[in-house]
């Protein structure tokens, strides 16, 4: 098998020294092949994508204002008109998805409020992310206190739901100065922000407890690396995947938060669109006129969906054996 | 044993006197009173200034907290603000509602998700198993109340099957019981499924098959009972899904529940009643955390709780 002392020459050295040679593959160039080849990770990405494009140009695709009420002209009242499907009786071909109780337009309203989904979803979770993981990293890496008072927090957060906390938050302070900025939308990012980071710092301290013991980072320190270039050249690279795939769970987790917060009616205030808004406000007349609260719950369901597939995948690509 | 179940005992403390503490300066930070919710038509100055003497609300805020504190020991949450009723007797008429809602949800969970986990994992890369794979993934992802839309616009909306608001009878009570149970039910399938496909990789069911056991005997008290461990393990959480769940769920249904009730609190900045349901709560969730700890310890000896 071995042919390690037979010196290389001709034919068969070149073929050998090229198996040496082949090119190195990274880690994180196996986990994005892995990832390419799933074929759900791939369809959410699309899907992703294309509710992205749809919140980045919702100005420009919007038919109408997302916030205003058109006017009874004419014949018809042209609040809760019909989607192009229903009843032609109640169809206004001005509005392809129908109109809600005020005569919004349902089409404008679910475009914008694909916009409120994305930013929420992204801010909080870049928010927790900087914050976690520099905190987490810090108290992996140092101990001593910091690490003992991160610990007593994190015990007394993670011991309730997310959920009931953001909302406790949401409930008390949506009135203060606080809650109003961006129509409740600061507030929200705070909320959530505030309840997850723990979450995202105890996940890099264990990371970090473990690779310090690691040699290379023995021999970092042997080299005289200082204490934050070994953090973040040596610990940081190697704690990556379990933040990554964290981070790619806690995006939808944010939307759904927001989305909870709006149909409770202690989210994003009126009257800007969101997903959650629009099924709190159209729910008192769902048995009757079901669109404008089943529309947005739809395009929910399909978010979601996306980022769980995106989030499986990652998680597959970057660490097969965490399958669960 | 002792030692350690008393250490864990007394850790619910602390953790109920900060979640307190923390909805207590909460609620007290929120702008606006109780009494000013009629914009158009305040309440004279003296009027409101006598409510606040009444409630306590003109006292200083930790001498509030103190008073509070001792009240919530003896539960006593005083009057809701809004409604003509003691807190502790909303509860009392409350709870029983949440309490079976809950109960009920998590039975059918488990009754479903049991053999179905160990099903799909007796039968992997079968139909059967990508059908309960695909069932935890889509009742894991899609919120609960989403999924109450779909169902009631479904069932009650236009098959006209089932009534869509309310409680007590038993055909009301299907709704909300099916859709509080699929979030949990989908997660457990997972669970289960993953921790049985462990088990029957295992050397020690491969002896129980070499033995010449029957293959039912094989699965059932070989296999399972040690699938089950991790299973266990997740029921703590399940306190925290089910109670999160129960306020969506009792706000799309009406039911009349406590869940309902916190939601109802929030939007009218009723105090007392947000404070003494958060903390029935949060003392619902440590105390399921805490029972599933201990329990743990019992179920696999591997485990030293005592350490």
């Amino acid at each position: 098998m071995t042919t390690v002392d037979r010196p290389l020459t001709g034919e068969t050295g070149a073929a050998e020294l090229n198996v040496l040679a082949r090119k190195q593959r990274s880690l994180a160039r196996d986990a994005l092949e892995r990832l390419i080849r799933n074929k759900a990770a791939m369809l959410g990405l699309f899907l992703i994508l294309l509710f992205g494009l749809v919140a980045l140009l919702a100005p420009v695709i919007a038919p109408y204002e997302p916030t205003r009420p058109f006017d009874a002209q004419g014949k018809q009242n042209p609040s809760l008109m019909e989607p192009l499907w229903g009843n032609p009786k109640y169809v206004d071909p001005r509005f392809s998805l129908g109109t809600d109780q005020i005569g919004r337009d349902v089409l404008s309203r679910l475009i914008w409020g694909a916009r409120v989904s994305m930013v929420v979803g992204f801010v909080p979770v870049a928010l927790v992310f900087v914050i976690g993981v520099t905190l987490g990293m810090l108290a992996g890496y140092f101990g001593g206190r910091t690490d003992q008072l991160l610990m007593r927090l994190t015990d007394v957060i993670y011991a309730f739901p997310d959920l009931l906390f953001i909302i406790i938050i949401m409930a008390t302070l949506r009135n203060h100065w606080l809650g109003e900025i961006l129509g409740g939308l600061v507030l929200i990012f705070g909320a959530i922000a505030v309840v997850n980071w723990v979450g995202m710092a105890r996940l890099v301290r264990g990371q970090v407890l473990s690779l310090k013991e690691k040699e290379y980072v023995e021999a970092a320190r042997a080299i005289g690396a200082s204490h934050a270039r070994i953090m973040f050249r040596h610990l940081f690279p190697n704690a990556l995947s379990p933040v990554i795939v964290a981070v790619a769970f806690g995006i939808p987790s944010a939307i759904l938060a927001e989305a909870t917060l709006s149909f409770l009616g202690v989210g994003v205030r009126p009257p800007t669109a969101t997903w959650g808004s629009m099924m709190n406000e159209g729910y008192n007349v769902f048995s009757t006129t079901p669109w404008p609260v089943l529309l947005p719950a739809i395009c929910i369901s399909i978010v979601m969906l996306s980022f769980t597939f995106v989030g499986d995948g990652l998680r597959d690509a970057l660490d097969p054996r965490m399958k669960l | 044993m002792t030692t350690y179940v008393i250490q864990r005992v007394l850790l619910v403390i602390p953790t109920l006197f900060f979640v307190a503490l923390i909805t207590f300066v909460l609620a007290r930070a929120a702008p606006g009173s109780p009494f000013d919710r009629n914009e158009d038509r305040p309440l004279p100055p003296a009027t409101i200034e006598r409510l606040n003497s009444v409630y306590g609300l003109d006292k200083p805020i930790h001498e509030q907290f103190a008073v509070f504190l001792g009240n919530a020991v003896r539960f006593e949450f005083g009057s809701s603000l809004t409604r003509d009723r003691t807190v502790a007797d909303i509860v009392m008429q409350e709870f029983p509602v949440s309490a079976q809602l809950g109960v009920q949800a998590l039975l059918l969970a488990l009754v479903v998700a049991l053999p179905l986990g160990i099903i799909s994992a007796l039968r992997q890369n079968t139909a059967v198993d990508y059908g309960s794979l695909l069932f935890a993934t889509v009742g894991t992802t899609i919120p609960s109340f989403v999924l109450a839309i779909f169902a009631i616009y479904v069932f009650a909306v236009n098959l006209h099957v089932l009534p869509v608001f309310g409680w007590g009878t038993p055909d009301k009570m299907v709704l909300p019981t099916v859709i509080l149970s699929l979030g949990p039910m989908a997660f457990l399938t997972r669970i289960t499924r993953a921790s049985m496909l462990e088990a029957i990789r295992q050397d020690y069911v491969r002896t129980a098959r070499a033995k010449g056991l029957r293959e039912q005997t094989v699965i059932v008290v070989h296999a399972m009972k040690n699938a089950m461990i991790p299973v266990a393990t997740v029921l703590g959480p399940f306190a925290a899904f089910l109670i999160t769940g129960s306020f969506l769920i009792e706000t799309v249904f009406s039911v009349p529940g406590l869940g309902r009730e916190f939601v109802r609190s929030i939007l009218g900045r009723d105090y007392p009643v947000i404070m003494a349901v958060f903390l029935l709560f949060a003392f619902l969730i440590a105390v399921a955390n805490l029972t599933v700890d201990l329990v743990y310890g019992l179920l696999d000896p591997r485990i030293k709780v005592g350490r």
